[in-house]
Formats: C-alpha cells, sequence, structure tokens
C-alpha cells in the first residue's frame, strides 16, 4: 500500500499536516493508537506567554526552540493563517493579531491565550474584567465544574458572582450513575427541546446578571447546541473550561478528523506503529501491529505521536527515548536533571523531545532522515505548560513541514 | 516496542476518562457503569473480593471501542468480558441457549428450513417467543437456507478444487453456512478466479463469540480446540485460513487467547480476512482482478466494530474501491447496535435501536444503492432498521467481477512468473 505521505499520530499536530497535505493534493495515511491530548483541552490555543507582542516574544526563545528553527518571520506567518485553516474544518477561533487575550480556567485563574474556540469566554485583559455582575451557574450533580473557585477568581476582579445549580428533568437518568455524570454523557443529553428548558431555567436564575458562565459542557459533534443555547438565553452566555474530559476539544477532534476523511484521508485507529525499514538515511516504510506482515510505503513519513502523555516519548529509569524508531532525544544526561523538586517550576523533562535539524527532519544515529519529519509535542527544545506555546507548536509546525514537503524542500 | 498486552493491564489506565466518551451503551443506557468504572476500576475491587461484581456488565457490548480510543492500551473490554464469564452470577436460560448455539439450531433449522422461516415469521410463534423467550418480537429473523453451503460444496465443488496448485482453507462461519450460503460461494468464485482452490476445515465449529457472550464457557472452549486443531492442520499445509466474517475472524485471533485462555500464537498470523488476503495478493502484484463494466453502484460502508478493532476495514474498502462503477462513501464508523444476539434480547431492544441510530442516519442521508460491511449481525441490523440492502464486500466483488477476464490474466501472471 503505498501513499505520498505517511502520518504518524492523529491528534492536532498529525491532523494539522494530514488535512494540509490532503488540500494540497497529496495522498496520505494517518495512524494513530489512540485519542489525543484535544480530550484535555482548555478551549484556547496558546501560542507563547507573553505580555509582549509576538515578534518582540519570539526574539527570546532560546535557539533549540521549535520556532527558532522556523525563523520568527516564517512563524508568524504561518501563525496568521491558522484561523482561516480552522474554519475551514467548522472550527471557530477567535484571537487578536499578533497578540495574547486571556481565558478563565477552571479554577477560576485568567490565563494567557492566543486563539480561543467561539464559544468561550474571551477577555482583553487580566487586571479587570467586562462584567460587574455574573451569575455562575453549574448543572447539579456535575462534579468536574467548580463555580465556587471561579466566583473567588472573579470578586478578586471586582466581580459580584452568584453561584446557581441547575436541575433539569432530563438529567435525572444520568444523575442516578455517579461515576458517569461526566461532561459528554451530560452533553449528549443538553440538545434539542432540552436546549429550550435550560435557556428558560437561566434566564430566572440571573435575573440583573451582565454575564452567566456556564461548564463548557454543550456540543459532543458539533457547536450548535452551545451557540443555540446563546441564542435563547436572555443575558449573555459564555462557557468555561471544565476539567476533563473536555467537550470543545473532543468536538475539534472528531470535526478535524471527518473534515480529514472528508478531503479523502485515511485515518485507522487504534493501531500502533511499532517500527520502520530504514535504507541508508530513507526511511522506507512502516510497521504496525494490527497488520503485522505489511510494509506501509510512502515517500515522506510525518511523526507527531505527542509527547509522554501520548507515548510518543517513553522514560525508563536508565533514560528517556523514542519508542517507534528510537530517534535521538534531546534530554539531560543524568537522571537527577530530569526534574526540578519544587512542582511549579519549570521541569526540564517536559523540554525533552526528538532531536531535528532545521527543516525538522529526525535525527538518528548521528544522521537527518531525509523523508522523516517531526512535529507537534514530541519535538525537543519547548515546553508546552511552561512556556504555553503547545497548541501553537503543534499547529504551525505541521502546516510548514505540510508546506515543505509539497515544495520538495 | 512495548506494546501492552498483559491479562491485568488495567494497572496502566491513567483514569483519563477518553473510553467513557466513545462508548455506545453509556451513551443511551445510564445503568451501564461505563468502561473505565465496569473495567480497569471495578476489576481492582473484583480482585480484592468477586462480591463488588456488578450484574449492569451484562449490558457491555463487545464492541471495543473503548479500547480503540484509551491512548494507554487498557484492554477494557477483554476485562469486562472476562469478568462477566468469571463472576456473574446469572446463569444463562433457554433464549441464551437457542441464540448462541447457533451450529446445533442451524443443523436443524437447516434441515427444515423453509418451515422454519416461515414459523419464524408467524406473528403467533414472534409473540410466543416474545412472551416466554424474551426474544424482542419487532426483530426479523435471518432465514434459514435449505441446503447449507458444506452440503453445496461437497456436491458441486468439492472435486473441481483439486485442480489448483494452491490452496487457501475457508473458515465459512455459521451465517454463510445456514443462513446465506451465496456468500460463501462468492468467496468459492473469486478465489478460484485468481488461480486458489479452497479448502474447507476438518472440522469447524462455530467461532463461539455468542457463547461466550451468553456465558457458556465450557462450549466455547470445546469448539474453539476443535477449530484450534483443524486451523493447525491447514496452517501445517502452508494454507492461510480465510474468514468472511469479521466477528468469527476477531474471535478465533483475540477472544481465544484473551477470554478463553487458549494459545494461538502459532497460528494467529494465518488467520485473517479474505479481503485482507486478496488485498495483499494484488497489491504485491501477485494477482490481478478484472471488473465488468455494466457494474454501477453507489455503495456506502459500514466498519463493523470486531473490524474497526482488528483496524482492517481498509482492506475491504480498497478493494471496493478498486471496481471502476463503484461510487464509494465511507460512513463514519459507529456501532450499529446489534452486537451479536445482544439486542436480539427483548430488553436489550431499546438501547440496540437507539445506538443505531447515528448510522441509521448516516446511511439514509447517503441514499446509496447498497450498504456493505463484514459482519453478518451488523447486517440484519441494518436491514431491518434501514430497509436498505446490505451485501459482504465479497459477494459485491463476486458480482463486479469479470470472471473469464481475471481467469485469464492471473493464468497469464502465473506464466510470466514460472519464465522469470
Ligand atoms: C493534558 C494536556 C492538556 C493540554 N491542553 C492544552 C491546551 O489547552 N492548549 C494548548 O495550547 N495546548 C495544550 N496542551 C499541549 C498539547 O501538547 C498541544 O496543544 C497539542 O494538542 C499536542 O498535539 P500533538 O498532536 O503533538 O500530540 P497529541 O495530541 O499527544 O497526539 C499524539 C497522538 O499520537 C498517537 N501515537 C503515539 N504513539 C503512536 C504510535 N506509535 N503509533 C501511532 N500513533 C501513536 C497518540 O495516540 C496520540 O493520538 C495540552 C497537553 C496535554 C498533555
Ligand atoms: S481511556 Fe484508558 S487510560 Fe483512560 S480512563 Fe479509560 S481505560 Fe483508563
Ligand atoms: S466494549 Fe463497547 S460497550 Fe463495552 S465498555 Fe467498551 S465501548 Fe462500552
Amino acid at each position: 500500500m503505498n501513499f505520498d505521505t505517511i502520518i504518524i499520530g492523529g491528534g492536532l499536530s498529525g491532523l494539522t499536516a494530514g488535512i494540509e497535505l490532503q488540500k494540497r493534493g497529496q495522498k496520505t495515511l494517518m495512524i494513530s493508537s489512540g485519542q489525543s491530548a484535544l480530550h484535555f483541552f482548555s478551549g484556547s490555543f496558546e501560542f507563547l506567554n507573553t505580555e509582549e507582542d509576538y515578534p518582540e516574544a519570539l526574539k527570546k526563545l532560546p535557539a533549540g526552540h521549535p520556532y527558532s528553527l522556523m525563523g520568527a518571520e516564517k512563524v508568524l506567518e504561518t501563525a496568521s493563517k491558522v484561523q482561516d485553516f480552522f474554519a475551514g474544518a467548522g472550527v471557530v477561533l477567535n484571537g487578536e493579531e499578533g497578540r495574547n487575550h486571556f481565558r478563565i480556567t477552571p479554577i477560576g485563574v485568567l490565563k494567557q491565550a492566543w486563539l480561543t474556540l467561539e464559544d468561550y469566554a474571551r477577555l482583553p485583559s487580566d487586571k479587570s474584567l467586562p462584567w460587574k455582575k455574573v451569575t455562575i451557574a453549574n448543572i447539579e450533580g456535575f462534579l468536574d465544574f467548580h463555580p465556587d473557585f471561579i466566583a473567588a477568581g472573579l470578586e478578586e476582579l471586582g466581580a459580584e458572582c452568584h453561584c446557581r445549580s441547575i436541575s433539569l428533568p432530563e438529567l435525572d437518568r444520568l444523575r442516578n450513575n455517579p461515576s458517569e455524570m461526566r461532561s459528554a454523557n451530560i452533553a449528549r443529553a443538553l440538545t434539542g427541546s432540552v436546549i429550550g428548558n435550560l435557556a428558560k431555567r437561566l434566564s430566572d436564575v440571573s435575573a440583573g446578571s451582565d454575564v452567566i458562565l456556564l461548564p463548557a459542557v454543550l456540543g459532543l459533534d458539533d457547536p450548535r447546541p452551545a451557540q443555540s443555547l446563546k441564542v435563547r438565553t436572555d443575558r449573555p452566555i459564555e462557557y468555561i473550561a471544565t476539567l476533563p474530559p473536555s467537550v470543545p476539544g473532543i468536538r475539534t477532534q472528531m470535526m478535524l478528523k471527518n473534515f480529514y476523511t472528508r478531503l479523502g484521508g485515511t485515518y485507522l485507529l487504534g493501531d500502533s506503529v511499532t517500527g520502520g525499514d530504514f535504507e541508508g538515511r530513507k526511511l522506507k516504510g512502516i510497521r504496525t501491529v494490527n497488520h503485522s506482515d505489511k510494509l506501509f510505503c510512502a515517500d515522506n513519513f510525518i511523526l507527531a505521536s505527542g509527547s509522554f502523555f501520548s507515548r510518543g516519548l517513553l522514560s525508563t529509569p536508565s533514560g528517556i527515548f523514542e519508542p517507534v524508531f528510537d530517534l535521538q532525544v534531546n534530554c539531560p544526561q543524568e537522571r537527577r536533571d530530569w526534574t526540578k523538586e519544587n512542582f511549579f517550576d519549570r521541569q526540564p523533562y517536559m523540554g525533552c523531545g526528538v532531536a531535528t535539524d532545521g527543516q525538522f527532519r529526525a535525527l538518528r544515529k548521528g544522521e537527518s532522515i531525509e523523508n522523516l519529519r517531526v512535529c507537534g509535542s514530541l519535538l525537543s527544545g519547548s515546553d508546552a505548560i511552561n512556556e504555553g506555546c503547545g497548541a501553537g507548536v503543534a499547529t504551525i509546525t505541521a502546516l510548514h513541514i505540510a508546506e515543505n514537503i509539497t515544495e520538495g524542500k | 516496542m512495548e506494546y501492552n498486552t498483559s491479562e491485568n493491564n488495567f494497572e496502566q489506565c491513567m483514569k483519563c476518562t477518553v473510553c467513557t466518551v466513545y462508548c455506545p451503551m453509556l451513551a443511551v443506557n445510564p445503568d451501564f457503569p461505563g468502561p473505565k468504572q465496569a473495567g480497569p476500576d471495578g476489576e481492582r475491587y473484583r480482585l480484592k473480593d468477586p462480591s463488588f461484581y456488578d450484574e449492569a456488565l451484562k449490558y457491555c457490548l463487545n464492541c471495543k471501542r473503548c479500547e480503540i480510543s484509551c491512548p494507554s492500551n487498557v484492554k477494557i473490554g477483554d476485562i469486562i468480558q472476562k469478568a462477566r464469564l468469571d463472576y456473574s452470577a446469572i446463569k444463562p436460560g433457554l433464549r441464551e441457549f437457542a441464540l448462541s448455539h447457533t451450529d446445533l439450531i442451524g443443523t436443524a433449522a437447516s434441515v427444515i428450513g423453509p418451515v422454519v422461516n416461515d414459523v419464524l415469521k408467524l406473528g403467533a410463534v414472534q409473540y410466543a417467543m416474545d412472551t416466554m423467550m424474551g426474544v424482542d418480537r419487532r426483530r426479523t429473523f435471518p432465514e434459514y437456507s435449505r441446503e447449507r453451503f458444506t452440503l453445496w460444496f461437497r456436491r458441486n465443488a468439492r472435486a473441481a478444487q483439486e485442480k489448483y496448485s494452491r490452496f487457501v482453507t475457508y473458515f465459512h462461519g455459521c451465517y454463510a453456512n445456514y443462513n446465506y450460503p451465496k456468500l460463501a460461494q462468492d468467496f468459492v468464485k473469486i478465489l478460484n478466479a485468481l488461480g486458489y482452490g479452497v479448502h474447507l476445515m476438518e472440522k469447524e465449529k462455530c467461532c463461539g463469540v455468542a457463547l461466550i457472550s451468553n456465558g457458556f464457557r465450557k462450549d466455547a472452549i470445546r469448539g474453539a480446540k476443535k477449530n484450534l486443531k483443524s486451523i493447525r492442520e491447514a496452517v501445517a499445509k502452508s494454507e492461510p485460513v480465510l474468514a468472511t466474517s469479521s466477528t468469527c475472524t476477531f474471535t478465533i485471533r483475540d477472544e481465544y487467547p484473551h477470554l478463553l485462555g487458549l494459545d494461538n500464537s502459532d497460528i494467529r498470523g494465518s488467520v485473517m480476512m479474505a479481503t485482507r488476503f486478496i488485498f495483499n495478493l494484488i497489491d504485491s502484484g501477485k494477482a490481478v482482478l478484472v471488473f465488468r463494466n455494466d457494474y454501477r453502484h453507489r455503495i456506502a460502508y459500514h466498519t463493523p466494530c470486531h473490524l474497526e478493532k482488528l483496524g482492517w476495514s481498509i482492506y475491504s474498502t480498497s478493494l471496493l474501491k478498486m471496481i471502476p462503477g463503484v461510487d464509494f462513501v465511507m460512513l463514519d464508523s459507529q456501532c450499529c447496535g446489534i452486537a451479536g444476539t445482544f439486542g436480539f434480547k427483548k430488553e436489550n431492544y431499546q438501547y440496540s435501536q437507539k445506538i443505531g441510530e447515528g448510522l441509521f442516519r448516516q446511511i439514509s442521508e447517503a441514499e446509496p444503492d447498497m450498504v456493505a460491511t463484514d459482519c453478518e449481525t451488523c447486517k440484519w441490523q441494518i436491514e431491518m432498521s434501514t430497509g436498505f440492502k446490505v451485501e459482504n464486500p465479497i459477494s459485491i466483488l463476486a458480482d463486479a467481477l469479470d470472471v473469464e477476464a481475471t481467469i485469464e490474466a492471473n493464468a497469464a501472471l502465473g506464466t510470466e512468473a514460472a519464465d522469470k
């Protein structure tokens, strides 16, 4: 079975690359072991934690950072295409050109963000709020959302907060099973006529408020329920991220995957790439668990298998390694240098990842593999949590690689 | 590379809850604890004290969609099915016996085929089965064929196989044998055209999937051992063992070792879907298929859960796409809700239909001439619920095949290979 490009890993980065390559006329295959980090998504894409404009901030990054490898100009040019790119798949993201806005975290803290999904609260500043009186409403029995935390955070910024619990008869059956009173199951129940009932209940409990803040538990496979509730409630509604699983993240994953397959891509979920056959500095083909006797061949390969969380990287007492091709990994030599004692410090292991050349070609045994490129959180040199650059690196490196592959660079 | 297949790999679970999002049963039935709770979480308790076993695990469809989505490769479905076999106190009754002993019932029924069909269609009988046995009366039953496949094969095809020099062994399964011999005949037609003779297994028993899900572990093991013996004999003659049912294939390859504790590692790689074998022949240039140019159909493909788990739908779909006159639509992979015998039970009917809604909607929107799928129970469910005709990809290939031209082309390939 021959493809132009095979992509290993079907999370945000792999899907971005795959969609772009399909749009550019390639025949691609994507293989993914399991679901991705998008299931834990905050609802916001992060580019970089910074108070400054992006061009300034990019100058200060270390040389090994994926953005530095690409060069600031190319990063900004590619970044400016991301919003339209996702709109094409039906995923509407909002943000300002070249600088951060703020989002509200599940614990009521304001954090910097680059692009935020349309239904989420998006604030211009972290010093003041656009609302005086806020109603924070939760679904009764839903334990992955904590209005009191959020109220405490927003009250520090001068808002008057009222926490309300909404009980809907349609959710009674769900409540019988407390362990499954979870965001995705609630989202399944909150469709159709239930939206009207919810809108009415929300209007009733929020008299005098400037805004209603709700957990983001609407719209598992398309954004319409979340939009429809906004239209049908008397006051403005903004959604706030819940603890995982993230309904808008799951929706984003599904919409990207469906868009990719509609464009003609082949997506194999639940299979793992186990290794490949190399010929000199070229990767000839790859093998998977489900197709053990088969070599999947392609001109180009993209490894987007994620970081530790998705098992794109594994750590053992003797070292940190990349399990599929045993690629070169940048990480501190000594195990004791992997972590810092204070949990909230920048953790060195988070910056570990696969070493590449300037074109994101993977290094293996000291040489770069001509047709194997790496994108997303598997790349070395960035720390998604500390630097706040997860989705930025995932999408921008993926688009860059897709462009380079089709332009023969 | 490490790939976790240890029996108790529940400790790999990182509690991320991703599996609960993709469980079709949990989406419609809040009484089901869901994959995480029923699987890795519950297992910890059950290991400590079996009384923690929750009979609501009976709702698990064994569709394995949870496993496919789990980022940590936890064998959630296996953990749940194993717990059901180990701990369930519910004793299977007459209904479970009738629904799961497919070859026993099939043999009896095919002797009196047409009579059974008519009887099963009688309102009074359906009513009686519904009230007395709990088999939902809204279900349509697959018809029994008058002449089962094995008989047909012995009378009409067996002798002709011996003119070939290469062979495959066919695991036809109960459905192709008793209910729909045309599928098995189509299989023989294609393999013969490709230049392969077809052997049947020395002794074929039901793969046992329904026995396992209905709690007849001993019967399942007995049948499985007989099958493994015959499969080993075939493999010893270097014949791959091919099946046209995704569930039979999956059960023999994965449920035998995981649920019945039978080691099949020596033959597992030789048991596969016919579509995979055929695709690989074509892909490697060892054979060709020539299609009629007057075959024109819009075909929507549905991925059965067990084929999704095997990861092999790509073989069936690639073959269908090779037929020049096929307008191909790939349906988003979703459970159809029947889950073998599950949906036949009265108390499950509502869940079964609710789970399938999404798929049924996709099918009516696609407006195909027919639906293609590799599983017989999906076929019944889709035909009953949507009215669209459903065919196995093998039957579609056989219908679209230009048999003479294919035989010639492969004979020519054979001579070429011999010349080299
Ligand atoms: C819990 C969590 C929450 C996050 N939240 C945010 C956020 O809100 N905003 C933000 O900007 N960033 C966030 N990030 C950062 C995140 O890393 C990136 O945003 C981005 O989602 C990473 O995408 P990816 O495609 O590189 O990796 P992943 O999403 O991790 O995807 C990798 C995929 O590869 C598959 N895979 C791994 N090995 C194999 C193999 N051998 N064969 C086949 N497939 C394989 C995995 O199953 C997985 O599906 C978060 C990260 C984590 C871990
Ligand atoms: S998806 Fe896997 S790791 Fe996550 S909760 Fe389910 S079993 Fe555990
Ligand atoms: S096997 Fe299917 S029904 Fe059973 S828990 Fe997993 S996803 Fe749910």
